[in-house]
């Protein structure tokens, strides 16, 4: 009887039910994150040294040991990241999902993760001889600086080639998407071609992905990036759900549907943008964690919006936490992890879901 | 384990101070007094580079070894030692894990956030600067020395390699001949070929060879038609880039290979790969090698 107020009469999970799952496995996986590590702190002490850290912020003389350099500036903003790129991922993949009302959507369909890799591309291979100016003015921003431009940029013209009369026609946005997708890997590819040894290397390791770059700034600026996408988001939850039924059926509800798909497209680029530009290419959470809701929770976007969001920072912030402890002291690139854990995962789940999607 | 920062108020602590945590830069700031001081020899080092790895051994400096990087295959023993991984995709928390007090790489190493990161945890962090001439490999020497307070065998050993690279270089000013090589570099995947400004590239000039190939910068597939037109007199390969192409015998039946001068006599030299291009002690071996054995097959 009590169980039932969770449940919906089709025996998924009640809203608040969910989310409150959703935060608890956020939790859970923070604190899995935050206790492992290749540098051997020992999880009783971290309260402490978070509270230690805290009132050196207010500048209270606080005895810091190498533990607390470790922790507060290495491992404490990675986590964190972990967090701003997993709910930014998964938060865009819903959006994309239900703007396309298609479940097989992910953000990369709008070009702002090829985007991305472009201008990281053409960051790391022509970034010192040809374009001198790059790092002279950004410094080290050049790559994120470039990258993120890049993933808005393209997420522009696609959705500038997706326009009919002034409506957006999901269908062409989709294959425009498509096309300027196999632009954009052409010229990574041509990239890798005329790049040294060394550019190429250093190009596939941000293809593959790391929160390894996870300063304390790019914290700051991915966190507000994702958090301002996520309150975003959260008001197109009602309009989203009424596309579901189909655009002319949402007009007559009256919502304003070109509105809602630009600001769509807009929130995702954002997000991802700011996600893919520090941390290169995650795959597969922005597929993976809107699944996941659906299926526990059923397709409201209410739910599915902010349920995506919590369950794909808690997917990366344990994938991390993998990718940092299982060949240390080295690393494991995280884009792979999310995919071997991910889609296993979600295959697992399909398979015992399979009479409700 | 984790009951602590289960319970309510440990979480609450946490929560709190990652929250307030947003605002770290001036805590790193404060704790980053250590990379200052005056310099005394690393109690507990880290090499990011074969070279680099093969000098601290020659020091007699490897009981002060506690990781190094992929790259550090020599000798045998340096194998055996903690690795910290690819020297482009550190992590900061494996390698501060090790407890270095110092850590000496090449300018590859990175990325330079990881690098920032391990500075600002007080360890020392000196990179030789990689720029494929004699006087990186004297300056791997020199920094080692300095790093593990060995300056004095490090001076000795310096002497004895300058001798041995002004013998070597010697030798190959009295060369008449410089064959045309070219060098394949085929560690994964298609097959490359070295132009200018490549290690390999600097390693042929000091060995008295003709790159065959000398119109483009840096690495590019094979084809036949490059290769008819580069007309190598003897190919240069790495051991374990001709076990990658499945031997001797398998390399030579590639068709582009057919159009060479180095086919007829299936000339080919091949050298350790990072005896060959690590550009450390070994490189005035590794130029005499190359040179004796390139020049061997036009005699």
């Amino acid at each position: 009887m009590a169980a039932s107020r969770w449940r919906t009469p089709a025996g998924r999970l009640s809203r608040s039910a969910a989310l409150l799952l959703g935060a608890v496995l956020v939790l859970l996986a923070m604190v899995w994150g935050a206790a492992s590590g290749a540098y051997a702190i020992a999880p009783a002490q971290l309260p402490g040294i978070v509270w230690d850290g805290a009132r050196s912020l207010f500048g209270s003389a606080v005895e810091t040991g190498p533990e607390h350099l470790v922790f507060l500036n290495i491992r404490l903003p990675r986590l964190l990241m972990g967090v701003a790129a997993g709910a930014g991922l998964g938060l865009a993949g819903a959006l994309m999902q239900g703007l396309f009302r298609n479940p097989l959507a992910d953000p990369g369909l709008i070009g702002v993760s090829s985007g991305a890799a472009l201008a990281a591309g053409i960051t790391i291979v022509l970034g010192g001889m040809y374009l001198p100016w790059l790092p002279r003015h950004l410094g080290s921003w050049a790559l994120v600086v470039m990258a993120f431009g890049g993933g808005l940029a393209v997420t522009a013209v696609v959705y500038v080639l997706g326009q009919v009369q002034g409506t957006t026609r999901i269908g062409l946005m989709l294959l425009a998407g498509i096309a300027i997708n196999a632009l954009a890997g052409a010229g990574l590819g041509f990239l890798s071609f005329i790049s040294t040894d060394e550019q190429l290397r250093n190009l596939q390791m941000w293809l593959l992905g790391s929160l390894g770059a996870s300063r304390w700034s790019a914290v700051g600026l991915v966190g507000a990036a994702v958090a301002l996408s996520t309150l975003a988001a959260l008001v197109l939850a009602r309009p989203l759900n009424a596309i579901a039924l189909g655009e002319a059926q949402a007009n007559l509800l009256g919502v304003a549907v070109e509105k809602t798909k630009r600001r769509a497209v807009m929130v995702a680029a954002l997000a991802v943008g700011a996600v893919t530009a520090t941390t290169g290419i995650i795959g597969f959470i922005g597929l993976v964690a809107p699944h996941w809701v659906r299926l526990i929770a059923g397709p409201d976007h209410r739910v599915v919006l902010p349920g995506s969001a919590l369950l794909g920072a808690a997917l990366v912030v344990s994938a991390d936490a993998v990718a940092r402890t299982l060949v240390k002291p080295a690393e494991l690139p995280l884009g792979v992890l999310t995919a071997f854990i991910g889609v296993p995962l979600f295959l697992a789940m399909l398979r015992q879901f399979r009479s409700k999607v | 384990m984790n009951d602590i920062l289960l319970s309510r108020r440990g979480g609450l602590q946490w929560l709190g101070g990652a929250a307030l945590a947003s605002a770290m830069p001036a805590f790193a700031q404060n704790s980053a007094q250590a990379s200052t001081q005056s310099i005394s020899p690393a109690r507990r080092l880290v090499s990011l580079s074969g070279a680099l790895t093969e000098v601290v051994y020659l020091l007699n400096a490897q009981s002060l070894l506690v990781g190094t990087d992929t790259t550090s295959l020599f000798p045998e023993a340096a194998q055996k030692t903690a690795k910290v991984g690819y020297v482009r995709q550190l992590s900061a928390e494996g390698l501060l894990s090790l407890k270095p007090d110092a850590v000496v790489g090449t300018s590859d190493a990175g990325p330079p956030v990881v690098l920032d990161q391990i500075r600002q945890a007080g360890v020392r962090v000196a990179l030789v600067k990689a720029q494929h001439n004699w006087a990186e490999v004297q300056e791997k020497v020199k920094v080692v020395g300095r790093e593990t307070g060995r300056t004095a065998d490090a001076d000795k050993l310096l002497a004895q390699l300058d001798a041995q690279w002004s013998a070597v270089q010697a030798q190959v000013a009295k060369a008449q001949r410089k064959p045309r090589v070219l060098f394949v570099l085929a560690h994964s995947g298609s097959p490359q070929v070295a132009g200018r400004g490549t290690a390999a590239n600097a390693l042929m000039e000091y060995a008295g060879c003709a790159n065959a190939i000398n119109q483009f910068d840096g690495y590019k597939p094979l084809t036949a038609e490059a290769m008819a037109s580069a007309a190598p007199e003897v190919i240069v390969i790495t051991t374990q880039g001709i076990d990658a192409m499945g031997g001797e015998m398998a390399f030579w039946k590639r068709p582009e290979l057919a159009l060479t001068p180095a086919f007829a006599k299936k000339a080919l030299v091949t050298l350790e790969a990072s005896h060959l291009l690590g550009f450390g002690p070994r490189l005035p071996t590794a130029v005499q090698a190359l040179h004796m054995r390139s020049l061997q097959w036009v005699a």
